[in-house]
């Protein structure tokens, strides 16, 4: 297929490889400054990654000394178990109609998912788009719609369009239940925490379309870690990691952009600014396996609060602690691999899933299992 | 009996009550259109003629499968040829030959009658091409709401061979897979026509019988280990499903695996694996690594067969794990479906 099967071809990833392989000496080098460094420890922040990292088997054809740690970049797996049952709350109310996309359905909350909630009788419908809620909301003009906004800053311009074109529509029966996460403020969290061993970053794509580049000058500048952000097909991940292995053998520490055919260092504008007309950015937000983390998320602001389910329903607004037993956390900052979390595989598998990493396909522990359950050559690799 | 042909436009309760309007509905819609004289002695159950049905074979195999298809038509195929070749594949892969089936229906009040007329058409059309008769069959209707628009479920009978023995617990270490053509083409046309997608492409439902291919197939190698079609769950399931039955390792081979084009396309726009989407009318077989050329060259010469491939082997290895040889020459595991491929949002 054109435009994607160029983005696949194997002689180019056998040629990065010896690449890669060439450059990770004096990288390894470069880092283990008078002490021994055995690994280099380079994180995937998106879920898009994670996936195609699995799918082609890329930690498979790296040098033993490089090694991906898998990120939170997937806004399904960090959804709180507290904001399910919000959720699932807000469906169970006969008036609404509940439309969410389809991967929240199988997230647990405290006691169920919205995939059991919807089998008890709760209204709860699928689409593939806000406006489609939009749709829905003019079809039934006695109920009250109330979409589902999850997602990054990737999801976060349609949803706020949606809204726009609600107002302009004079549509009074449409809300959200605003659950948008931001990027940043996560990967500062990560950096900031003490038992933290990464060296570099594989960036996100998508969300880098949105956002730009720029944002991301921080992590070089304050942090000292080199990110490269990334397209999505292997050969794109396999360059982004040379180009984050090239800054240490040179030295270097900047934000490089690997995904130049989509990213840009601005970002997309119109985008943007929908973004910050219809919302404003929450004090304290709760992801999943990382807790609560300042500005991290954001809610719709005093001018849309018509808009706003939080404000329309009076939510319960209960805080569930993520279950003891989850080590999602230490998975997210690459302390533990998945494998070696006491509940994978056994308590904690993709069809009832306990923790963050393993909700949806996009998860850390969700890939390990589809893609390397029983695979001692992918386990004894990731083990080196 | 009266061939009044019905003049109402939609079907209504009345049309199940088991009286006139019924029998009229039923003759109209059904018996003119499968037309053979077991369903035409309309008793409550088909009588079948022992001697030709011990003639084809040894043992009897007898399948069932119900059809609830949204939308009931789509891209080169509807819920009636689905219904028919569903059925019909279930006993070819088992190495039976399809003879008779069943066609019960539940319809939901409202439905157009044009539209039991154009399904009833297309169950005829496709039993006459896999060679099988409808023999007996039931009508009811339900309430509004009670049911959407058509339900059908099919049961069949067919003779299995004297000397065929094909079971997922066959697999031998050194065998091989071949699947009979491009994979996914099903599952990507009904999602392509659902319309909250909102998109466009001219995939085709690849539905369609499979007993003249596996006919072939026999010819050439009665020792086929395994056969199965690749529905609901993909070429993924199949193969997951073989290995565990057998208790052996299955490597798959990605660049051996066709896929069309644009199935390709609908897969990377909503983040799916064609490796997971249903099929209807492809097959994976495996046969002894002796018999694989000849069995692909025969399968090739078969319309049904023409774009075959062979995808991967059988190996002692890691037993009941299936593994993908990827482009990359990495391999990985190919497991179950699991939940259902709901498309990314990112």
């Amino acid at each position: 297929m054109k435009y994607v099967d160029e983005f696949r071809e194997p002689d180019k990833a056998k040629a990065l490889i010896k690449e890669i392989n060439k450059v990770s000496e004096s990288a390894i080098n470069y880092l283990s400054n008078g002490k021994k460094k055995e690994k280099i420890k380079i994180m995937e922040v998106c879920g898009g990654h994670t996936h195609a990292i699995f799918k082609y088997g890329i930690e498979e054809i790296l040098p033993p000394t490089v090694e991906l740690i898998h990120g939170p970049g997937c806004p399904v797996c960090i959804m709180p178990r507290g904001k399910i049952d919000e959720a699932i709350e807000l469906a169970g109310n006969s008036q609404v109609i509940f439309v969410t996309f389809g991967d929240t359905m199988r997230v647990p909350g405290s006691k169920k998912s919205l995939m059991q909630a919807k089998a008890e009788g709760a209204d709860i419908r699928m689409v593939y788009s806000p406006l489609d809620a939009l749709k829905i909301a003019r079809e039934n003009p006695d109920k009250e719609v109330v979409f589902f906004a999850i997602g990054f800053e990737t999801t976060a311009p349609s949803t706020a369009l949606t809204v726009l074109q609600a107002e302009q529509e004079g549509i009074e029966n449409f809300s959200l239940f605003a659950n948008h996460v931001l990027v940043m403020p996560a990967l500062q969290a990560l950096l900031s925490s003490p038992d933290l061993q990464l060296d570099g970053f594989v960036g996100p794509g998508h969300v880098s379309t949105v956002i730009g580049t720029n944002p991301y000058q921080i992590i070089a500048e304050k942090y000292r870690k080199p990110i490269v952000i990334s397209g999505f097909e292997p050969l794109d991940i396999l360059q982004s990691i040379w180009m984050v292995l090239k800054q240490f053998s040179e030295g270097r520490c900047e934000v490089e952009n690997q995904y130049t055919r989509l990213v840009t260092e601005k970002g997309n504008n119109p985008g943007l600014n929908a973004i910050k007309k219809v919302f404003t950015v929450r004090s304290l937000f709760e992801w999943r396996g990382l807790g609560e983390i300042p500005d991290s998320g954001l809610e719709i602001s005093p001018e849309y609060k018509q808009f706003d389910a939080e404000f329309k329903f009076s939510l319960s607004n209960k805080k569930v602690a993520d279950n003891k037993a989850c080590q999602c956390g230490e998975i997210l900052k690459g302390v533990l691999k998945p494998w070696q979390c006491k509940v994978f595989g056994t308590a904690c598998t993709p069809e009832t899933p306990i923790g963050a990493c393993m909700v949806s396909s996009e998860g850390a522990c969700a890939a390990y299992y589809q893609y390397g359950k029983n695979n001692p050559k992918i386990l004894v690799n990731s083990n080196r | 009996m009266t061939n009044t042909q019905i003049r109402q436009k939609n079907i209504t309760l009345s049309h199940g009550n088991g009286g006139k309007v019924m029998q009229d509905l039923i003759n109209d819609v059904f018996v003119s259109n499968f037309d053979n004289p077991i369903l035409g002695q309309l008793e409550d159950r088909a009588s079948l003629d022992l001697a030709n049905i011990v003639s084809s074979g040894d043992r009897l195999a007898f399948t069932t499968d119900s059809y609830v298809v949204d939308p009931l038509f789509f891209p080169g195929s509807d819920i009636g040829k689905l219904a028919v070749n569903g059925t019909v594949n279930d006993l070819a892969v088992g190495g039976a030959k399809p003879l008779y089936l069943s066609c019960s229906v539940i319809i939901e009040e409202g439905l157009p009658i044009a539209t039991l007329r154009q399904v009833a058409t297309s169950m005829k059309i496709a039993a006459n091409l896999a060679g099988v008769q409808i023999v007996t069959g039931d009508t009811k209707v339900v309430d509004r709401g009670a049911a959407d628009k058509l339900f059908i479920n099919t049961a069949g009978i067919g003779v299995i061979r004297r000397g065929v023995n094909v079971s997922a617990a066959n697999l031998q270490p050194g065998d091989t897979i071949i699947v009979n053509g491009s994979i996914g083409n099903h599952g990507a046309a009904i999602l392509v026509t659902r319309e909250e997608l909102a998109l466009s492409g001219e995939i085709e439902s690849d539905c369609q019988a499979l007993n003249g291919l596996i006919d072939t197939i026999l010819e050439v190698c009665p020792q086929v280990r395994a056969m199965r079609d690749a529905t609901r769950g993909g070429l993924a399931t199949v193969v997951n499903e073989f290995a565990n039955a057998s208790n052996v390792g299955i490597r798959l081979f990605e660049e051996s695996i066709p896929v069309d084009e644009a199935v390709k396309g609908v897969c990377e726009i909503l983040g799916l694996d064609p490796m997971y989407l249903a099929n209807e009318g492809k097959l994976v077989a495996v046969v002894p690594r002796s018999h694989s050329e000849t069995v692909l060259a025969a399968m090739r010469s078969h319309p049904a067969g023409k774009n075959s491939s062979i995808i991967g082997e059988v190996t002692d290895t890691s037993s009941g794990t299936v593994t993908l040889k990827t482009i990359f020459g990495t391999e990985r595991i190919v497991d179950m479906l699991i939940g259902d491929r709901l498309p990314r949002i990112c």
